[in-house]
């Protein structure tokens, strides 16, 4: 018998025992219908490949393990960056069931979005009803002070009309006429996630700043000497946010945070649920207008966005996830540039820290190869920090990059003599990361946590960054951001670095003369 | 203080009045039917069930996609589940749900990884067909250890007409009678998950079962005793803690449907002599097919703590000789020795604890027997996707005065365990950190919250460790600032 009440064994240990392991024996023999070991064999050998490659980089139909989720989950991330907001999704209702639990299992927060419900009869009269009744339900129970709409793709194949759709509700007196409902078209079908982000925060914004969907006047731009700040989809939105209001503290800057989701998924264990805290104020999303300036952290997330920040007479910046020194550098006399701040000798010695670190440890990363994937931001970012610390990033993949994202990497690594070599690969999915990790290896995989799979299957050691992590508890609470954040992003790397090099030298009497107690 | 079962009764009644205020009128009508208190002697819960989830409310249901890929079809390891449409319900399923398996992942088994025909714009405007048989190419390129494909229909495959079927059909014909199975599992399908597994086990009959020549002989040697296991995920390896018992006591497994199971095992199941179900909602369509069409008798079974798991072991060797029904006494015996240890163990600390559950399947019943036999008491239970068939089963589990509610809104619930304060609520990741901020022990009763297994004997030591480990956890006494 395996278990055992004194010491519980579970799943870990449990089905490692010999009746188990025999029984799994004896099912596979006798009823899978398995493939013979050497067969198994012989084809794992073979997708490891070149030639396995040349067919899995031919396949332009199937996507397998992609990097990007759909453009309703971003549309979700925007929402709940504001003050008392319901994210409302239009649309069948299991889609918000996901995008619940996703960001619930990255966070470890509640996660709180409704759905309009839609099912055969509004895929066949249209979702106005499921609209009128699921805004008057949601007001009434949630008692938000905004509720902000998006779609999924059921909603947009049979053409519902979020602005009808919303004046009609009002009408109906589902919600008062001047309760803000701001909304975004998100077909999943087109873009990503950060396409969502992009356009429910346009959404957001337009709703203010272009007088609620013709219901009040076009308001008059008075400019004024704040900066607008906008994260983009983020991972790291809790510890991030975080930072860069200490950053424009010190500063001195004059900010609105533009979505600023660092506390509703950060909310504290005290006995109480706060469904909404924290998050941008709907008067400050409307006085946004007459910012100086728009900085987003993330151009690839807020493209409309800023353009329509500029067609308002905003000067506007954009960032690609800036991680580390000349990043942070470039970020900080960016906003100095914009508002006439000084950066402060507080900035200027975080930056010395980093320096002294990264000149402490770079030997330990200096010509080691990475492959790094995930969003075109975060992707350029961690790069251009790979590229400081004296690394080569060989292989930068963005399933949701385009051809433009493809060639601003390019010139990075042509700009630098550690990206000799290096690729950047636009619309490819982890399976063909998998080949290139076989063909072409490098050293260290940074990610996700799916690519934990690939770590298994390549043996190339894996550093979570990105989104979603899972599998390992409240990184998100740190910054990546600032100098402060590149810190972490290093001591993140070090670690893995540090970590192989031991598992690599442990082995008594054989391989520990290198176990070194000092690295 | 306890409280008789009329005062329960009353303040159940006082309660629901009372969280139907925040409703319109309309909705607080709807919603009203979901909610009730279990009567001694009724026939069901008293609660309607498997309709329309209302707008705006946040339900913690699924939708169709989810019950065939996320729960039937995708634990089946040696196929590739294609996600047919746009990116994202593929995405956020992927590998979610832990349904182990023993395989080569991306050589012979497929399960953790996450196929799809990621939909844009063009698809939707041109229809995806072509697309789809291109992609059937392409997995017979790169994965040609595949045993067969499914097509999970997302939303918009319904909608804009694509035939699934010809294609599925045509390309099964190219590749020699390949398994390729349409399923027309799109989420805006049904009310909730439910939908979506009855359409995964209809297609499994015409796509699977219809497709086989019926004089084939049982790729084994049959014998008296061979049994399915229907309807078990094998969530943290629950299936695997459940089929050794069952080939403790003497009988022979020769399928598991679905958690590590294969398109072989599938196949070989009109052979077996008895189905043993435990996921009734997901599988009792398939079982009673197979009851009507191949004569195989099927038998529900509940493996959650050492009570339950004693009576079904003895229910399902009541369907055989001497042989197995002495098999499963021996089978009980052996393992008391563990399960009064375990009990020793962890009762004293569990003992009177009030628990409330909310889950899908067959947990809101099925648990409540591994609960009492810690000494703890089901104060209050629902099913997010439940039809009136299980209502009717849960009679045989709560006692008079249980709270029910059908369907649960997330603010209902919050009101309701605001109201009763159980020692523990039991129900999903949605739910999980709404409860802990509010100072309840929770535990997740989808995914076993990572841990698990939980079925049978060995699973219930887990079962009971971790129920201690959350009511006890140290932290709850911290919730509360000192100085506040």
């Amino acid at each position: 018998m395996s278990q055992n009440a004194d010491n519980v064994v579970d799943h870990f240990n449990l089905f490692r025992s010999p009746e188990y392991v025999d029984m799994f024996k004896t099912k596979k023999e006798n009823f899978e219908n398995a493939e013979p070991t050497d067969r198994v064999e012989e084809i794992r050998e073979w997708t490891k490949t070149w030639d396995y490659r040349e067919k899995n980089f031919a396949r332009d139909s199937l996507t397998v393990n992609p990097a990007k989720a759909c453009q309703p989950l971003g549309a979700v991330f925007v929402a709940v960056g504001f003050e008392s907001t319901l994210p409302f999704v239009h649309g069948s209702q299991g889609c918000v069931a996901y995008y619940r639990s996703h960001f619930s299992r990255h966070f470890k927060e509640p996660s709180s979005c409704v759905s309009s419900s839609m099912t055969e009869d509004a895929a066949v009269f249209g979702g106005l009803n499921n609209m009128i009744d699921g805004l008057a339900n949601a007001y009434s129970m949630y008692k938000p002070k905004m509720i902000a709409v998006s779609t999924t793709c059921m909603a947009e194949v049979i053409g519902d009309d979020l602005n009808a759709f919303i004046k009609n509700a009002k009408e109906k007196g589902s919600v008062p006429e001047e309760f803000d409902v701001p909304f975004a078209h998100t077909p999943a079908f087109v873009g990503s996630h950060i396409t969502g982000y992009d356009n429910a925060l346009l959404g957001v914004i337009k709703h203010f700043w272009d007088g609620k969907a013709g219901t009040v006047p076009v308001p008059e731009r008075v400019p004024n000497e704040k900066i607008n700040f906008v994260g983009g989809f983020d991972g790291y939105t809790v510890g991030n946010q975080r930072e860069i209001k200490r950053i424009f503290d010190l500063m001195g800057v004059e900010h609105t945070l533009l979505c600023d989701a660092s506390d509703v998924w950060d909310t504290p264990t005290d006995g109480e649920f706060r469904m909404y805290d924290g998050g941008t104020t709907l008067e400050d999303a409307a006085a946004a207008l007459n910012a100086k300036a728009t900085v987003s952290m993330q151009e690839y997330c807020t493209s409309k966005t800023l353009e329509f920040c500029a067609s308002k007479g905003q000067e506007v910046l954009a960032f690609n996830h800036p991680v580390g020194v000349a990043g942070t550098d470039q970020f900080l006399m960016g906003i100095s540039k914009l508002t006439g701040k000084e950066i402060p000798e507080a900035l200027a010695k975080e930056r010395g820290r980093l320096v002294d670190a990264i000149a402490d440890s770079s030997a330990h990363i200096h010509g080691k190869k990475f492959a790094i994937y995930g969003d075109p931001d975060l992707c350029y970012g961690l790069a251009a920090f790979l590229l400081e610390l004296g690394a080569e990033p060989t292989h930068v993949l963005a399933t949701n990059g385009g051809k433009d994202w493809a060639e601003k990497m390019q010139a990075l690594f042509d700009s630098s003599p550690f990206g000799k070599g290096c690729h950047a690969y636009a619309g490819k999915d982890l399976w063909h990361m998998r080949s290139l990790l076989f063909t072409e290896p490098v050293d260290f995989l940074i990610g996700n946590t799916y690519g934990k799979y690939l770590e298994r299957d390549t043996g190339t050691p894996l550093i979570r960054i990105g989104f979603p992590v899972f599998d390992r508890h409240h990184h998100h609470r740190y910054p990546v951001w600032g100098y402060q954040g590149a810190m972490n992003v290093l001591v993140w790397i070090l670690d893995k670095i540090f970590d192989e090099i031991d598992k690599n030298t442990i082995v008594p009497a054989k391989t520990d003369y290198s176990f070194d107690i000092i690295r | 203080m306890s409280l008789t079962v009329e005062q329960t009764k009353e303040r159940n009644k006082a309660l629901i009045d009372e969280v139907l205020e925040v409703y319109p009128d309309k909705t607080a009508k709807r919603r009203g039917k979901h909610l009730g208190t279990f009567e001694e002697g009724k026939s069901d819960c008293g609660v309607k069930s498997n309709v329309k989830s209302v707008p705006g409310v946040m339900t913690i249901r699924g939708c169709a996609y989810a019950g065939s890929k996320g729960v039937v079809w995708g634990p089946i390891k040696d196929m590739i589940h294609i996600s047919h449409g746009p990116v994202g319900c593929g995405q956020y399923s992927w590998a979610a749900r832990r349904n182990y398996y023993i395989g080569t992942t991306g050589v012979d088994t497929f399960v953790t990884m996450q196929f799809t025909s990621d939909f844009q714009e063009k698809d939707i405007v041109f229809g995806g067909d072509k697309k789809l048989a291109k992609i059937i190419d392409e997995i017979e390129v790169l994965f040609p250890l595949n045993h067969g494909i499914t097509v999970q229909s997302e939303c918009p495959i319904g909608l804009i007409g694509d035939d699934i079927e010809a294609v599925s059909k045509a390309k099964s014909k190219e590749y020699e009678g390949k398994t390729i199975v349409p399923v027309r599992c799109e989420g805006f399908r049904g009310v909730s998950q439910s939908l979506g597994h009855h359409i995964a086990n209809d297609s499994i009959r015409d796509w699977v079962f219809d497709k086989l020549d019926p004089d084939r002989p049982a790729p084994f040697e049959s014998t008296p005793y061979d049994v399915a296991i229907i309807g078990d995920y094998n969530i943290g390896g629950d299936a695997w803690s459940s089929r050794i018992l069952l080939e403790e006591m003497g009988l022979r497994v020769v399928a598991q449907w679905s958690g590590d199971g294969s398109i072989a095992e599938l196949e070989n199941t009109p052979k077996a002599k008895l189905n043993v179900l435990h996921c009734y909602r997901s599988m009792n369509y398939i079982s009673r097919h197979m009851e009507e069409k191949y004569g195989i008798p099927w038998v529900e079974y509940n493996f959650f703590g050492p009570t339950k798991i004693a009576e079904s072991l003895r229910e399902i060797a009541g369907h055989f000789d001497d042989k197995i029904k002495e098999g499963a006494e021996r089978v009980i015996a052996k393992y008391q020795p563990l399960m009064q240890a375990v009990i020793d163990k962890y009762r004293p600390r569990l003992e009177g604890k009030k628990v409330m559950l909310f889950v899908g399947g067959l947990r809101p019943r099925h648990v409540i027997g591994a609960y009492e036999d810690l000494g703890m008491e089901v104060i209050g239970t629902g099913y997010e996707f439940g039809h009136n068939d299980d209502y009717q089963r849960t009679t045989h589990y709560v006692k008079d005065g249980t709270l029910i509610y059908d369907d649960v809104t997330g603010y209902e619930f919050e009101k309701f365990v605001e109201a009763l304060e159980p020692d523990l609520v039991a129900s999903g990741i949605k739910e999980k950190y709404v409860f802990q901020k509010m100072g309840y022990p929770f535990r997740q009763m989808h995914s076993w919250d990572y841990s698990g297994p939980y079925h049978g004997y060995d699973g219930f030591a887990i079962f009971a460790r971790d129920m201690d480990m959350a009511i006890n956890s140290p932290v709850w006494a911290l919730t509360k600032t000192p100085w506040k």
